[in-house]
């Protein structure tokens, strides 16, 4: 298994005290869709860069000092939520993640693209996660099982709960999706978080759906066959999760079941 | 189709391969070159020439290639829209796989024209194909600058496409734990194997070029070799 990185960001090397510090330009787009009137446009923010300071930190004083009306998410700070998904520079992450100090002077802030625009660097990736959910039935399916919530849980394999585990740690972010040029063409494309959902659910023994039943939802090209393994989503995954191993892995299951 | 695609693209991959080992048989001699040539006419087997069979080979490569076309299709843009999406994505991202699938779309819509034309040609003129033959063909017929992109174009595409293979199917991965450190290098051994096969293909390109400048005079002239050993 490899390393599991829920935890705070990385540690920061903290610089001398005396050492100069840095002026930061955040040049963040800024655009309310309920507004008739905004036009999308980037504003600048100069902050003094403080040590350890990441994204999130940045954002919540240039809210809280210079412009109050700045819209973005965030709920955990610690990379576990994934609210606060958005293009750092070009590139998807997550901003409790993102220390300034890995960044260069002028930093560029967009909002994740390929979900629906809340407002500045806010979107909506809750309601394209429960879209993709939905239409992949990414829960378990115990087939002809009546409910019953005082059974115990089967046992399972240590080994195996791991790997599921692994999988399950994805947080929904949304970076795989933005940084996915597939993804980014076709809206219809479930992304590399569905079919690492449907990895997942393939190896649970608790789901009673057979390889025939999840090659019907992603035995297409909108699914695994429509992936072009440009592995933008495996690069920019901020829980760095097996994305290349696991799409390989799916699209060879899913041949032999389409044989 | 996926699956197709893939397995269209491998035969082709690694038929180019093969192919251009066979052309650069020309930087060891015309009679080398001639040898593979009458090799696959069944000279060595009929005692004469059946160009039929060089005909049959590249009509079965023509049918993988008009395939494989095909099925890539599905995955270009299909739309300007999504052509301009795409672009600004993988300028934005600034990321080695997503700017080499662009280029590999653009050489492979290239290979759309100049493949085809080569391959007409192999397809009706099999008897045209020796050290004198093609190089007459490359330089006084003007197929050089054709060639010289081609080479290009299928150098880059083919590179590119057996690399994204690997990691599509997850070939050489292992037990999945570095799959990190097998796409790095894979990428290097991409890098290094169309180095090379572009440094093989200028260089052939080069000799034919110089035998057909040479040749120019005598235009149409057949190779003859030096002891030609058919069997009996």
């Amino acid at each position: 298994m490899s390393s599991v990185t829920d935890s705070a960001p990385p540690a920061a090397a903290i610089p001398p005290a005396d050492a100069p510090k840095r002026m930061l330009h955040f040049h963040v787009l800024r655009h309310d869709p309920q507004d008739p009137v905004s036009i999308p446009h980037f504003e600048v923010f100069e902050l003094e860069e403080a040590p350890g300071m990441t994204l999130f930190i940045a954002l919540n004083e240039i809210r809280e000092q210079l412009d109050p009306s700045l819209a973005f998410d965030f709920v955990c700070r610690a990379g576990i939520c994934g609210s606060c998904g958005m293009v750092v520079n070009g590139r998807p992450g997550l901003a409790c993640r993102t220390l300034t100090q890995d960044l260069p002077a002028e930093i560029s802030l967009a909002p994740l693209p390929a979900f629906e625009l809340i407002a500045d660097l806010s979107v909506n990736t809750g309601k394209w996660m429960r879209g993709m959910s939905e239409r992949l039935e990414t829960w378990v399916h115990s087939l002809g099982q009546e409910a019953d919530l005082s059974r115990l849980e089967e046992r399972m394999d240590p080994e195996l709960a791991d790997r599921i585990y692994e999988l399950d740690r994805c947080i929904e972010c949304g970076c795989c999706v933005a940084a996915c040029g597939t993804a980014r063409m076709r809206e219809d494309f479930v992304g590399a978080v569905g079919l690492n959902k449907i990895a997942r659910f393939a190896l649970d023994p608790r789901d009673q759906r057979t390889d025939q039943d999840f090659y019907e939802l992603v035995g297409n090209d909108d699914g695994v066959f429509g992936c072009m393994t440009l592995l933008g989503c495996h690069d920019v995954c901020p829980k760095q999760l097996p994305l290349q191993t696991q799409i390989a892995f799916l699209r060879r299951k899913m041949v032999k079941a389409g044989l | 189709m996926d699956f197709l695609q893939s397995a269209t693209g491998l035969a082709l991959g690694l038929f180019m391969w093969v192919h251009m080992f066979f052309v650069a048989t020309i930087l060891l001699g015309k009679d080398a070159m001639w040898t593979v040539a009458r090799m696959f006419e069944g000279y060595f087997i009929f005692g004469r020439p059946v160009y039929g069979l060089v005909s049959a080979l590249v009509a079965t490569i023509a049918t993988l290639f008009v395939v494989h076309a095909a099925l890539a299709l599905r995955k270009f843009p299909a739309n300007y829209r999504q052509y301009r999406t795409y672009r600004d994505h993988m300028k934005e991202m600034k990321h080695e796989d997503t700017t080499l699938w662009y280029w590999q779309v653009v050489t492979g819509f290239a290979l759309f024209f100049l493949a085809s034309v080569h391959l007409y040609i192999m397809l009706t003129r099999p008897d045209r194909i020796g050290p004198f033959e093609s190089a007459d063909r490359v330089w006084s017929d003007l197929m050089w600058p054709l060639y010289l992109v081609l080479l290009f174009a299928v150098e880059f595409h083919g590179g590119v496409g057996l690399y994204r293979l690997a990691l599509k199917w997850g070939w050489f991965e292992g037990d999945g734990r570095d799959a990190a450190g097998t796409r790095r290098k894979l990428r290097i051994f991409k890098w290094a194997l169309t180095g090379f096969f572009l440094v093989l293909g200028l260089l052939t390109l080069a000799a034919y070029m110089k035998i057909g400048s040479d040749h120019a005079p005598f235009y149409g002239q057949h190779y003859v070799p030096a002891a030609p050993s058919p069997r009996g």
